[in-house]
């Protein structure tokens, strides 16, 4: 697992780029906690990259550390050409007004004594765009989008809604300043299938209609692979894999990246239980193992793992894997008909 | 009682609550058997009813709960609603146990690991509490607990939340019950950690030929797990049937729609998603014909007046209520009815039906 490798980075035309990220954070007699160790990628415009991971694994500290909350401890976020690092603080309230965040319950990131209205208009009023009747309209149109109408839900606080409407209304309040990124951070996991289905379904529409970029982040392979372009498989703050849904879902090259799809229940009882089964817990961000982190419940490891850390390398066109023993890719498939 | 009784019978089981809003209907004639040592699955929304269905197994429904006479429930040929208190502590734990989906509230955060497994154990068993621990100490390393005498000593706050619905587990099976009833046990956990749980309680069961309740939202969950599995929507169960048979001849529309919004992984990325519209009905109203109705495509005339009741499909064991069965030259001509006119007989316009 290395996060060093940057081989699968795009250049320049990327819209927003992450370079050796580094989060840490203190955890009492000077130990630290290496929650993010230096990751890299890049999002295309018009793109949903899906990270991906267990609980512990960085994903939502790196979605966050995107927005600088908070700030990273090493590392560098360029967004649209600006370092959001570097901003100052007025500067840095001005650029997150164009990357937005939605979280995994919607219904605590709601504020209950808040009409519905209120809530979503609050972008607008900060930035004093809540004079007269654009506002209004502005609030209207947004929660239309979501499939909600607004004559019904404005006048409504949070606890009259089920976890999916209340997850529309978030997205109604990511929409309504106009953002170009909305980071989604496990945006279905509290959710039933069904109503996970609907916010999907909608999170596409919603990338269409406003031509947003996403950062979809979230453990369920299944569901990343519904939305994504593009899908980072991270493992104790560390890039595993990086390639196409498509790509990653046939040929998974990375022994976790086998794990995590072989742990998907499949809806068909003809399928039989897999027997691969992750093994042990997920060791300690505090002192992660030397090496290649996963290496301490992974199948192939040899003495290699521990003594160095495999970078990122590209093992089939726009697949990229950090393993010293990764699964065999067939080199000529060409992606198989990826969308990214 | 004859040998061939089933562990648990329950017959018309409805339970109601008394609320402020009026009698909320939240399990409404619920019937099904469950054999010793095999487990089924239950599966539906939130809000169908099935945790207050499994609740009212358990008989620890809260106060304001009515259970109208003609409901029964019949444990190993018992009666489990005229217990009495007394009688229903050492029922529960030795002959039912229950995990709950979220570890972390269904243990007590100041008290110590072991003494949340020892507990039942020295209740229950009369245990000394030596015999205790070491019978703990048993269960843990039988719930693959890696260093389970240094985690006894823990608090549930040092245990990861697999590891703590490991515990919770142990809990459970710590006097030996017939019944365990896992509701929803792995939704709180990752896609990982609920695989190492469910085939924890898989190898589990089988080991102790307990049989058990999984209760899910998630049809893959159930797929390569339960024998059987009942479907349930606003407190009734629309479809039953064993798994396989309910995985290839779907009959019943909701269980068709809950099986289509699953995400697969073998589906190209971004794939629509055929997500069910609308949400479950309120439960306070009196409902009147088939309640998936206002949801469901196939909707005609007949749905929205009567109400169709559970009925054998011809294939062993496998019953479902629905006036229309997917797959049948009923359903494909209702499908074509309301295609033809955009709208079901129940007002759901199906052009717009995939946005919402």
């Amino acid at each position: 697992m290395a996060g060093t490798g940057k081989v699968h980075m795009r250049g320049t035309e990327a819209l927003v780029s992450v370079e050796d990220l580094v989060m840490e954070f203190p955890a009492g007699r000077r130990a630290v906690v290496h929650a993010v160790s230096g990751i890299s990628f890049d999002i295309l415009e018009g793109e949903t990259l899906g990270l991906v991971g267990e609980s512990g694994c960085g994903k939502s500290t790196t979605g966050r550390a995107m927005m600088q909350l908070p700030s990273p401890t090493a590392g560098s976020v360029r967004f649209d050409g600006v370092e959001m690092t570097e901003l100052s603080k007025e500067d840095l309230r001005r650029t997150r007004t164009r990357m937005q965040m939605i979280f995994q319950d919607p219904i605590s990131s709601l504020n209950p004594r808040r009409k519905v209205k209120d809530i979503v208009a609050e972008g607008l009023s900060i930035w004093h765009n809540d004079a007269g009747d654009t506002a209004v309209q502005k609030v209207n149109e947004v929660l239309d989008a979501v499939g909600l109408d607004p004559e019904v839900v404005s006048d409504r606080r949070p606890h009259q809604f089920s976890g999916g409407q209340c997850q529309r209304i978030c997205i109604a309040r990511a929409l309504v300043l106009d953002p170009k990124v909305i980071i989604c951070d496990e945006p279905v996991s509290a959710l039933d299938v069904s109503v996970q289905a609907q916010i999907l379904n909608l999170l596409e529409e919603m990338k269409e209609r406003y031509g947003l970029t996403l950062v979809f982040i979230a453990h369920d392979l299944a569901v990343v692979k519904n939305v994504s372009d593009r899908v980072v498989v991270m493992y104790l703050g560390k890039v595993c894999e990086v390639a196409g849904p498509d790509t990653l879902y046939a040929h998974p090259a990375h022994p976790y990246t086998d794990v995590l799809l072989a742990s998907i229940p499949e809806p068909d009882p003809d399928h039989p239980v897999s027997d691969r089964q992750i093994t042990g817990e997920l060791p300690s961000p505090i002192n992660p193992p030397s090496g290649c982190r996963f290496r301490t419940r992974c199948e192939k490891v040899q003495d290699l793992c521990s003594e160095e850390e495999p970078e990122l390398r590209e093992i089939a066109p726009d697949h990229y894997v950090a393993c010293h023993f990764p699964n065999e890719v067939p080199v000529s498939v060409n992606g198989d008909g990826d969308s990214s | 009682m004859a040998a061939e009784r089933p562990l648990l019978e329950v017959e018309n089981l409805r339970t109601y609550f008394d609320t402020p809003r009026g009698i909320l209907k939240a399990v409404d004639g619920v019937s099904f058997t469950l054999d010793k040592g095999e487990t089924i699955g239950i599966v539906g929304e939130s809000g169908s009813g099935k945790s207050v269905l499994v609740r009212s197994i358990m008989n620890i429904l809260t106060s304001n709960a009515i259970i109208p006479d003609g409901s029964e429930v019949f444990f190993d040929g018992k009666d489990t609603r005229n217990l009495s208190r007394s009688e229903a502590k050492h029922f529960w734990g030795t002959q039912m146990a229950m995990i709950f989906q979220d570890p972390m509230t269904s243990l007590n955060p100041v008290k110590k690991v072991g003494i949340q497994i020892t507990e039942s154990i020295r209740y229950h068993l009369g245990a000394s509490k030596q015999e205790a621990m070491e019978r703990a100490l048993e269960l843990m390393v039988q719930v693959g607990i890696p260093e389970p005498r240094k985690r006894l000593k823990e608090y549930p706050h040092q245990l990861s939340g697999g590891m703590r619905q490991r515990v919770t587990i142990a809990i459970a099976l710590a006097c030996n019950p017939k019944l365990l009833i896992a509701d929803e046990p792995t939704t709180a956990l990752d896609v990982t950690v609920q695989k190492q749980i469910l085939d924890l309680l898989a190898s589990l069961q089988e080991e102790l030929g307990m049989a058990m309740i999984l209760i899910t939202h998630d049809l893959g969950v159930v797929a390569g797990r339960a024998r059987r599995i009942g479907v349930m929507y606003a407190g009734k169960m629309v479809e039953t049937a064993d798994t396989t048979t309910l995985f290839h001849h779907m009959n019943h529309p909701y269980t068709e729609a809950l099986f289509k919004s699953i995400p697969r992984v073998e589906h190209q990325s971004h794939t629509r998603l055929d997500a069910i519209s609308g949400r479950p009905p309120d439960m306070v109203l009196d409902l009147v014909g088939c309640r998936f109705a206002p949801r469901c495509r196939y909707a005609q005339e007949q749905c929205i007046t009567d109400e169709p009741d559970l009925f054998d499909t011809g294939q062993t064991g496998h019953r479902q209520a629905c006036f229309y069965p997917v797959g049948s030259p009923e359903n494909a001509e209702a499908l074509a009815a309301n295609q033809a006119t955009g709208i079901t007989a129940a007002g759901l316009d199906l052009t717009a039906a995939a946005v919402s």
